[in-house]
């Protein structure tokens, strides 16, 4: 948060002044037709990605040189936003004289940096990294086509979040060594889910095969089962970690071994009936049974020592609360 | 040439308006509870311009309009606070809004949902209309709550109220109604139909910002939403907003008067303004002219993505809107237009220009020159009008 998202203002604001000037006088903006391509001596490659119900579509049009691959003419048609028409544009523009294996090198990211008025302020709003992504993956379709080849195949790896090219090994390795837990986390370590945020969860702009809540809890599985394996093997185990079925067996074992005995032998014993993480405590609710019930030590000396041996074997922050 | 066509989002304060709130920030700026002169002062000013609003919507003395911040403001309390009266208690446990509410209808209905309310979205039909019947199929006997909009702020249409207040009615429902966007579009009269909560906003019809009210039938008050020190008879707490009273009851008595005129000469440029709109091939108006507020338009441009269309105005000087995708922060198409179910290559393009009595034929004459050129220019630009080679699969891939 802070006072910028508070004061909002419009995604027009963000625009780079590339990105209008590109909006108002598109550069490669048009068609090329069978004829024309036969007269620069080339192959005609025209492909499509997006759709306009999705908000943006954008047509390709390649003039290639059969004989070197390299992409002699390259125009372009958008549905869409400003963002959407200066991305096609600039992408389009990229794709001159380049081979058609290096075009499909072009990334979304690219693109955006060649929008930009300085080379550290990025020339769309945040949102709008999405329509960029579009342009990269007309040049793949285009490039597929050319090469008779799925346009899936030029990707290398799996890349989770588009608009900032964040890769499944990233995040499953940024997850894990930062003990990352929250969406928002993720994105501040890695920028993935900062931009149209598709990637986030399922019911976004856009459909996705893996989301970052799947990751996160594909990682908390893992713990979970890592915990498990370290307590079936008598290992240690931070409390914090555990689960709250591991946490009241824990909890359950140390009064077994500590306190109950000296209980019964006073004619009474205790119950724990919940364990709730409260801020950084963990409150153990416990009820007396037989004698201990009302006895004047059961809120004092004994509760101490419960306490005590509690946080002594398990965590610092316990709290045994008497009911 | 500046041209304002965003009316139906906000409006410009009327000079008159502004002159009557004035005096009401340099000097006569106590505080209406305490007690001493500076006080007193306000008091008949406060009392003429809740006149003029009880007047404004026809309401009795004996009921009460009680001046909120703002719409968003009146909206959350009325459905919070039958949360609080009815769903939290177990009394009732369902509410029923339409799917195309204001969103601080929308999400508040989310929010006590996520806390355990059940809510009906009442769906609209191609026509961008809601019916009657539809409320009545969803009442149950558990049902505390119908919230349905007067007329909506993109399309402009004008949903059954008074219908759906006399189903309310057979059915000991409590009905409410944002009509924010009726004030001054349409005749509003709180005593001519069942209605037991209705809100509005200064700001749509030619006054201040930061002034909204809810109406509240007499025995039908709600659990106040914000408690304090008892301001508004208790029901909502927080200094009085001297000025901003003052100017609603301005501007509410000059939207009254000007209603004749709203619905003929407004009506009237909206319509030829309209029909010049529909030459241009390829566009399309969902909701039918008797079923709308006489300024509104949602219109829809074949091959050009809303956000694209305003910008093009804008360089001209003309402001106009679009819930459409791009222009949005969550990139969703417009949710009005999604609900009609309408063509979904459209879902993008809608524009709405919504005029207000401020608005000139000349204005209109060059925003419709502005509107030719640049849909010429972007559908230019556009795939959808783009030439396709033989043989090449044309249709593009949906569901990137």
């Amino acid at each position: 948060m802070g006072m910028d998202s508070l004061i909002g203002g419009t995604i027009w604001d963000e625009y780079s002044n590339k990105v209008a000037d590109l909006m108002n006088n598109p550069q490669n903006m048009g068609e090329i037709t069978e004829e024309q391509a036969q007269e620069m001596g080339g192959k005609l490659i025209v492909a499509d990605f997006g759709a306009e119900s999705c908000g943006d579509a954008v047509r390709l049009y390649w003039v290639v040189d059969p004989v070197s691959d390299v992409i002699i003419s390259s125009k372009f048609k958008s549905f869409g936003c400003g963002t959407a028409i200066a991305s096609s544009d600039t992408m389009a523009e990229l794709c001159k004289g380049k081979t058609v294996q290096e075009a499909v090198k072009i990334t979304n990211i690219d693109v955006e940096m060649a929008m930009r008025d300085t080379p550290d302020v990025p020339s769309v709003p945040p949102q709008k990294m999405h329509c960029s992504v579009m342009a990269y993956d007309v040049i793949k379709k285009a490039a597929g086509q050319y090469l008779n080849v799925d346009m899936e195949s030029f990707e290398e790896e799996i890349i989770v979040c588009e608009c900032a090219r964040v890769t499944l090994g990233t995040l499953q390795e940024v997850i894990r060594l930062n003990d990352l837990t929250t969406v928002e986390q993720i994105a501040d370590y890695t920028k993935a889910g900062a931009f149209c945020k598709s990637c986030i969860r399922p019911g976004g702009h856009e459909e996705k095969d893996i989301y970052l809540v799947d990751l996160l809890e594909e990682y908390e599985k893992e713990k979970m089962a890592k915990t498990a394996d370290s307590l079936s093997q008598g290992g240690p185990v931070d409390f914090a970690d555990m689960t709250i079925v591991q946490k009241l067996k824990a909890v359950d074992k140390v009064i077994d071994d500590n306190i109950r005995q000296m209980l019964i032998m006073d004619g009474g014993d205790m119950e724990i009936l919940d364990i709730k993480e409260n801020g950084e405590h963990f409150d153990i609710y416990i009820r007396y049974l037989g004698a201990c019930n009302g006895c004047a030590s059961s809120s004092t000396g004994t509760l101490f020592a419960i306490e005590n041996i509690l946080k002594e074997k398990l965590n610092n922050n316990i709290r045994v609360l008497p009911i | 040439m500046k041209v304002y066509l965003d009316n139906n989002a906000t409006t410009i304060v009327d000079p008159n308006v502004f002159e009557v709130m004035e005096p009401f920030f340099v000097q006569k700026y106590g505080n209406p509870n305490s007690l001493h002169a500076f006080a007193g002062e306000t008091h008949p000013h406060i009392k003429t311009a809740m006149t003029k609003i009880y007047a404004g919507i026809n309401a009795n003395t004996k009921d009460s309009v009680v001046i909120t911040s703002c719409a968003t403001e009146s909206n959350n309390w009325v459905l919070k606070s039958i949360y609080f009266e009815y769903i939290l208690t177990g009394k009732k446990n369902h509410i029923i809004i339409s799917e195309v509410e204001h969103p601080s209808i929308m999400a508040t209905a989310r929010f006590i949902e996520s806390m355990g309310c059940k809510v009906t979205y009442l769906p609209i039909n191609s026509e961008g209309l809601i019916t009657a019947q539809s409320v009545r199929d969803s009442i149950t006997s558990k049902t505390a709550l119908v919230s349905v909009m007067w007329a909506n702020n993109e399309t402009g249409a004008i949903f059954p109220v008074e219908e759906i207040g006399q189903i309310c009615e057979e059915h000991n429902v409590l009905f409410h109604t944002d009509a924010v966007q009726a004030i001054g579009k349409l005749p509003v009269n709180v005593q001519s139909f069942n209605v037991d909560y209705l809100t509005f906003s200064a700001h749509k019809f030619h006054g201040p910002k930061g002034v909204g009210a809810l109406f509240m039938k007499k025995g039908k008050e709600l659990i106040p939403l914000l408690h304090g020190g008892s301001q508004m008879g208790g029901y909502r707490s927080g200094t009085l907003n001297v000025p901003g009273i003052v100017g609603m009851g301005k501007a509410i008595e000059q939207a009254v008067d000007a209603l004749d005129f709203e619905m003929s000469e407004i009506r009237e440029m909206r319509d030829d303004f309209e029909d010049a709109l529909l030459e241009i091939p390829d566009t399309f108006v969902v909701t039918p002219r008797r079923n709308r507020t006489p300024n509104t338009i949602l219109i829809s441009f074949r091959g050009i993505e809303g956000e694209s269309m305003l910008w093009d105005l804008n360089r001209e000087g003309i402001a106009a809107s679009t819930g459409s995708a791009c222009a949005s922060e969550d990139l969703e198409a417009n949710s009005v237009m999604e609900a009609i179910g309408a063509d979904e290559d459209l879902a993008h393009t809608a524009i709405r220009f919504s005029l207000s009595r401020y608005t000139t034929q000349e204005e209109l004459d060059h925003t419709l020159e502005v509107v030719k050129k640049a849909v010429t220019r972007l559908r230019e630009i556009s795939s959808s009008y783009a030439y396709t080679p033989e043989g090449h699969e044309s249709g593009l891939t949906a569901g990137h």
